[in-house]
């Protein structure tokens, strides 16, 4: 089997829309989480919502990069999936050196195009106007996989994938287990999702997990999540072609593992997440004991946060009080589709830099968690293996094991 | 007519990101560059901002700005019923 390497980045986040503008945001623990404007669209002062944040990505012009008739055509989401995967591409130089039918795209979705569904749907129910042409493509979740393939002239698999909070995940690890049977040569994975609309907000307020402050995940005084949104993308190749072409490797892919809770639409199960992680290690050759950093999926939640820690001590046992843990969350909110790729490219530059992030927003960490959860500043220190972990709704869960490149040839 | 002039020509100018005095009667919409996803946003805004209904037999045959202009004139004089014959 191949060994899977990943050799280009790109992003569109509320903490950097390029790569190194995320990495500063990342070690400096600068929040993009911030209070959002007023929803035109909302009734009343505080528009019917018990939080005032949200982790927004800033100044964000497609006309600037994408031709009109793209921008047209196009929901927010699908704009940041293009424009991500377009610096992934150029920054791996990918295409010149694969075959545009050897390369695939796998990319996580799970809201599709929220902003024109909804404006439409407002539209059409309140006044009995006319939908917009191109409502159709705008909405479709598959619509930043098919764009990405246009963009970039790659005629492979195309996939969308939709697993809630772990699309993203599920996405990369998909695609890396196709670059390793060698189903493909190449691969632009990662995750993308523009949900911060007004009915969005409402839906997930009335759910009462978003917090009221800010998301702290492994806070003892914590109150919920942070909503997001943005994209991040990933390309993967083999590593003897990353090698034939002297790319520049910014770390490996080494396992994937996914389970399902079987257990409650919302409530997640700590066997679940455990077997996920389990899965991904043996899929990697790896114990438990090599094992140095978790991107956790912490949420911020009580129920999550919890039951992830419970997850870790299941399967760590008396290592899981000391293995160094953070949930970037904390710095870019929580983007559901698109917050799997957002933490693996967090996990990729820890490993690259040497560099753990730290966990932002939390006043005293919960006791009753145990676990080692980075603080104030990141933390110097090579990585042997590094886990990322997704738990989504519905108790899908998916962990990427991550390396940091050693020529072992 | 030149105030629909001037509003196709806006809703024009902000559909492709160009600016409104690169645009007259004359420009043909392949000059302008305007693709088969253009020129159905465009002709949706134009719909919205007259309160029209532009007949399907009618869009394949609007070539330039002037055309649009023109049938949009007939359709708002005609209104209703809503029809438009283009050249």
């Amino acid at each position: 089997m191949n060994r899977v390497v990943v050799t280009g980045l790109g992003c569109i986040t509320p903490i950097g829309s390029t790569v190194e503008d995320f990495r500063t945001a990342l070690f400096a623990g600068a929040t993009g989480i911030e209070p959002f404007p007023p929803y035109p669209e909302a009734p009343g002062e505080t528009q019917g919502l018990r939080f005032t944040q949200s982790a927004r990505v800033k100044d964000f012009d497609p006309r600037l990069h994408l031709d009109s008739g793209v921008v047209v055509s196009t929901d927010r989401t699908t704009q940041f999936a293009i424009l991500a995967a377009r610096q992934a591409a150029q920054h791996g130089n990918l295409l010149q050196h694969h075959a545009s039918d050897n390369v695939a795209i796998i990319v996580g979705c799970a809201c599709g195009g929220r902003q024109a569904e909804e404006t439409e749907t407002a539209k059409l129910y309140t006044r009995d106007a006319r939908v917009h042409p191109l409502t159709v493509t705008r909405t479709m979740a598959s619509a930043g996989a098919s764009h990405i393939s246009i963009d970039l002239g790659i005629t492979g698999p195309v996939l969308n994938i939709s697993t809630a909070c772990a699309s993203g995940t599920h996405a990369i690890g998909l695609a890396f287990q196709m670059v390793r049977s060698g189903m493909v040569s190449a691969a632009i994975t990662g995750g993308h999702e523009a949900p911060l609309t007004f009915g969005f907000l409402r839906a997930w307020d009335s759910m009462r997990v978003v917090s009221p402050t800010q998301c702290r995940p492994f806070s003892a005084d914590r109150d919920g999540m942070t909503l997001g949104e943005g994209s991040a993308m990933l390309t993967l190749e083999t590593l003897e072609s990353a090698q034939a072409r002297n790319a520049s490797i910014y770390a490996e892919i080494v396992g994937f593992g996914m389970s399902a809770d079987a257990h409650h639409i919302t409530q997640p199960a700590p066997e679940g997440a455990a077997t996920a992680m389990r899965k991904a290690l043996a899929d990697a050759n790896a114990s438990t004991d090599q094992v140095d950093y978790i991107n956790a999926h912490g949420t911020g939640t009580q129920a999550n946060d919890a039951t992830e820690a419970s997850a870790i001590h299941q399967l760590f046992g008396d290592r899981a009080a000391h293995i160094p843990i953070s949930s970037t969350k904390s710095l870019h909110g929580h983007s559901i589709g698109a917050t799997g790729a957002l933490e693996a490219l967090a996990t990729i530059l820890a490993l690259h830099h040497r560099r753990l992030p730290a966990n932002a927003g939390v006043t005293k960490i919960d006791p009753a968690l145990n676990l080692d959860v980075i603080l104030n500043a990141p933390r110097e220190t090579s990585v042997g293996l590094a886990l990322s972990n997704s738990l989504a709704f519905g108790g899908l869960n998916a962990v990427l094991a991550l390396r940091p490149f050693v020529d072992r040839s | 007519m030149e105030d629909i002039a001037q509003r196709c020509i806006e809703i024009i100018a902000k559909s492709k990101s160009i600016p409104a005095d690169s645009i007259t009667l004359d420009s043909t919409f392949d000059e302008l560059n305007v693709d088969s996803l253009d020129k159905i946003n465009i002709s949706f805004e134009v719909e919205e901002a007259f309160s029209i209904e532009i007949p399907d037999e009618a869009l394949g045959t609007i070539k330039t700005v002037g055309d649009m202009v023109k049938g949009v004139t007939q359709l708002r004089e005609n209104h209703p019923p809503a029809t438009v014959t283009t050249p």
